[in-house]
């Protein structure tokens, strides 16, 4: 049998796509579904997914846990287990579309839960930490059940499929958000089931890569001693690991953590005459020095309110940034923006380990 | 004395065509091994003092010189083989224990030889050293746990002490005394040159390398032989010798003979008494002293300086490692079974400590699982002999290594294992004047940079084949070696798959 994802370590090569209103204007999934089409080579149909923020503001108070299944009896038991930790306040199928070109679905769940007060107070923990603990326990240890997304009034929709059907199949034309951001993969192996797919998420946090990180395994062996377990072995997890590990639990802004995972070489920093920004990036880089990713990446970050994207330190990886009104679009190739956007302006190519950081604007989202 | 039964292990093979009788061997050899015939112009060698160290070889100006193993053996027998009956003749000569020096030469298995290093093919790129740059910058120490704000909001960028070596690489300790002045200076030199540390080893520091102590790691063994204020204080890092990889387990001997002069007064002890080195830290039996020791030296120093805790790599080295990470330590220095020694006794040095490739395997992943792998830096030695070692080393989860016997190598030490004799022909291992002077400290130090930039040079081209561009994104990158005929066992120790995995 050939070995499923997370049983061994598949490299994929990828396309990316993001669109996001500055505004907080919310616009359906049709938009970056087309964005993907011109870049269909760059994915073999192994592999698509999207993250939309801003769907469910009507459960905007709730964690919004989407789930694959096996069976009736993996979610059942999965079911008894959320219950006694969290107020389930709403359990639904998630409606999907069927294609010819979609096979071998799982069954897939969403629940909209708040974890139970008297269940943190025991384990004196905050809210997230227990919603990753969950995450990590069920994804874990939990055979035929897999949450795929997990945080507040976002989502994430992936499946083995090439990227502009897998939106179609998962009607994202019926939802809306103020962001998106889009996945098409082209892994070397068969991943044999959706779980792989991009993005990947933890709490709101969800990543998008094109790449093939050559740090992984320092990266992974250093996240693994905070609790976080790298079940599917791919760069996109280890890399949102990372990124909730610095941004949440060490509460580094975006462009510190910008400046740990695509930290400047040396020489940069030895260079620089701000001397209050070089104290800091010495600082950043001798506290974290694991947690460096080098090889080739792209990302795009989504989180609750905004994007950052992001490239290796050598800019190994193509990415573009174009904007048009209350709109910032990335995406891997030029062409992707100008079907979401034909009069997209303000091009450019940002440089190596450069953040570009659109945010919402307050209160808008 | 009678009959010692022991015939010579080599043979001066000297080619009289050649030979112009310029009398250079006899000059050189401090084991005397040759010498004028007596009135006349021939040279004659006594082959039973040989060492195969070289030095007559190498200078001989006709090149009328070889060394050969002799060939004259007792009967063949796979049980009690050569060197084994020669031992017990020796023994039953002298009624003394066994001594040897330098590094465990026993045919045991080799793991550096045993993994291979991976390379980015189609879905990653190689990235060229000579485009790009390729970082080898390293910083020791503990790490704090969590990023702190000021008030303002803004980062405190305050670090705990650090060692920063301009490449993961550091000489490691040989104590004055046991190596020579010159071979000390070629050390500190290089080292400073090199932008990374030596190590003072037991002996104390020589006023004369004061000047180099930012590049100085300056040891505290159990002998305590040259501690004082001063010494502490002109270090970059202080480190505590519990153990050494080729003797775990027991103390060291420094005949009389070597306490001379500048050795004697830099080791604060009286002329031609044996410096004796014993076992244990008398003042440290369990692990709670330890940390004692490790705070009074912190605060001597004001805890400006980082603390190494170097222990000999020994079956529970992954317990005693976490003991150790949290007994204050900033570093650990573990010293596999092969590491080199200038005396030990035999048994020991072929029979006690593990390889240390599976002791740090062993130890990073346990630092891992309990979550306090950046409390510490790990730094392992004996032996690492080459770039590659080192970049195994690294990828299995060290963050430097310490060389040694390599070093000697460069300085022109050609393994003749006899460095208790104390006539080290090539200057290094002695203490006479005529012999240390042959290690000129100009060209010592010149060849150390040397086979540093080499093995950097061949670092960055490892890593750029791996894509990686910096040794920070290899250390604990198990992912980029394989094992080669190695047992599930193994791999399993080492945390590697298997060629072909
Ligand atoms: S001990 Fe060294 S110098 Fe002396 S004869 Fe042997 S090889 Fe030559
Ligand atoms: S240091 Fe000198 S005595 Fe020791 S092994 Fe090397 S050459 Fe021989």
């Amino acid at each position: 049998m050939t070995p499923k994802e997370g049983q061994v370590r598949i490299p994929s090569g990828c396309a990316i796509a993001a669109v996001i209103s500055r505004e907080g204007n919310r616009m359906t999934g049709e938009r970056i579904i087309e964005a993907m089409k011109p870049m269909h080579d760059r994915s073999n149909g192994l592999g698509g997914g999207f993250a939309a923020y801003g769907i469910y503001p009507e459960y905007r108070d709730f964690y919004a846990l989407h789930f694959f299944f096996d069976s009736r009896d993996t979610r059942k038991t999965c079911e008894a287990y959320l219950k006694e930790r969290f107020e389930i306040y709403k359990a639904e199928r998630i409606p999907t579309r069927k294609l010819p070109q979609i096979t071998d679905e799982p069954m897939i769940w969403r629940y909209f839960v708040a974890p139970l007060q008297s269940v943190l107070r025991d384990l004196q923990l905050d809210e997230k930490e227990f919603v990753v603990r969950t995450v990590m326990h069920i994804n874990t240890s939990m055979k035929g059940a897999y949450i795929f997304s997990s945080g507040k009034n976002m989502g994430t929709f992936k499946a083995v499929g090439f990227p502009e059907d897998v939106g179609v199949y998962y009607r994202l034309d019926e939802y809306e958000g103020y962001a998106w951001t889009a996945h098409g993969r082209y892994p070397t192996n068969t991943p044999g089931w959706w779980g792989g797919a991009h993005p990947f998420t933890l709490l709101d946090y969800s990543v998008v890569h094109n790449g093939e990180i050559s740090s992984y395994d320092a990266n992974r062996r250093y996240i693994e001693m905070f609790g976080y377990k790298c079940t599917l072995q791919t760069d996109t997890e280890v890399i949102t690991y990372i990124l909730d590990y610095l941004i949440r639990r060490q509460e580094l802004t975006l462009s510190e953590a910008a400046s740990v995972i695509a930290a400047p070489f040396w020489s940069t920093i030895e260079g620089k005459t701000d001397l209050e920004d070089k104290r800091k990036h010495i600082y950043l880089r001798t506290l974290f020095p694991s947690l460096l990713i080098t090889g080739p990446f792209s990302i795009v970050l989504g989180f609750d309110g905004g994007l950052m994207a992001l490239n290796d330190r050598l800019k190994l990886r193509s990415m573009v940034v174009g904007e048009k009104d209350d709109k910032v679009f990335v995406a891997s190739e030029e062409a992707a923006i100008r079907v979401m956007e034909p009069d997209a302006g303000n091009l450019y190519a940002p440089a190596g380990g450069e953040p570009v950081i659109i945010r919402v604007k307050e209160g808008a989202y | 004395m009678g009959v010692e039964y022991l015939t010579p292990e080599y043979e001066v093979i000297r080619n009289e065509n050649r030979c112009i009788a310029c009398g250079v061997c006899v000059r050189q050899c401090a084991n005397e091994v040759h010498a004028f015939l007596e009135g006349t112009e021939k040279i004659i060698s006594d082959d039973a003092k040989c060492v195969d160290c070289q030095r007559c070889v190498s200078l001989c100006p006709t090149h009328a010189l070889k060394i050969v193993k002799n060939d004259c053996r007792l009967r063949e027998n796979a049980n009690w083989d050569n060197d084994t009956i020669r031992e017990v003749y020796k023994q039953a000569n002298s009624g003394g224990v066994l001594l040897s020096s330098m590094g465990n030469p026993k045919p045991l298995p080799v793991y550096w030889d045993k993994i291979l290093i991976n390379a980015s093919q189609v879905t990653n790129p190689p990235i060229d050293p000579l485009r790009e740059p390729m970082e080898t910058r390293v910083f020791l120490g503990k790490r704090p746990q969590k990023v702190e704000r000021g008030a303002d909001g803004k980062l405190r960028c305050e670090l705990l002490p650090m060692i920063e070596l301009s490449m993961p690489i550091m000489f490691s300790a040989m104590s004055y005394g046991s190596i020579s002045y010159n071979a000390h200076a070629s050390l500190a030199r290089a080292a400073q040159a090199l932008g990374i540390c030596y190590n003072t080893g037991e002996g104390g520091l020589h006023e004369d390398f004061y000047a180099y102590g930012d590049n100085t790691i300056v040891q505290v063994a159990s002998g305590r032989f040259g501690v004082h204020e001063n010494y502490l204080e002109a270090a970059r890092a202080i480190e505590i010798k519990m153990g050494q990889g080729a003797k775990p387990g027991i103390g060291g001997h420094l005949p009389g003979s070597k306490i001379v002069g500048d050795v004697s007064r830099t080791r604060m002890i009286p002329e031609g008494s044996d410096a004796i080195t014993p076992a244990p830290h008398h003042d440290i039996y369990p692990i709670e002293d330890l940390r004692q020791l490790v705070f009074s030296l912190k605060d001597a120093t004001d805890y400006r300086k980082p603390v190494i805790v170097k222990v000999a790599a020994v079956h529970n080295i992954a317990a005693i490692a976490s003991g150790i990470a949290r007994s204050g330590a900033d570093v650990i220095a573990i010293d596999g079974f092969r590491g080199g020694t200038g005396a030990a006794p035999t048994r020991i040095r072929d029979n006690v400590g593990i390889p240390i490739e599976l002791a740090l395997a062993a130890v990073d992943q346990r630092l891992r699982d309990e979550g306090i792998r950046n409390d510490v830096s790990l730094v392992v030695g004996g032996s690492v002999r080459s770039a590659s070692d080192v970049v195994k080393a690294i990828a299995l989860g060290a963050d430097a290594c310490y060389i040694a016997t390599a070093a000697l190598l460069a300085l022109g030490c050609h393994l003749c294992r006899t460095c208790q004799s104390g006539k080290c022909n090539w200057g290094i291992a002695t203490q006479r004047p005529d012999l240390v002077k042959r290690l000129n400290p100009d060209v010592g130090s010149e060849r150390l940079v040397h086979l540093m930039d080499a093995w950097r040079h061949e670092i960055k081209e490892l890593m750029g084949g791996m894509g990686i561009n910096s040794v920070e994104a290899l250390r604990g990158n198990r992912l980029m070696l394989r094992g080669v005929g190695l047992t599930e066992k193994e791999l399993q120790i080492l945390g590697i798959a298997h060629a072909g995995e």
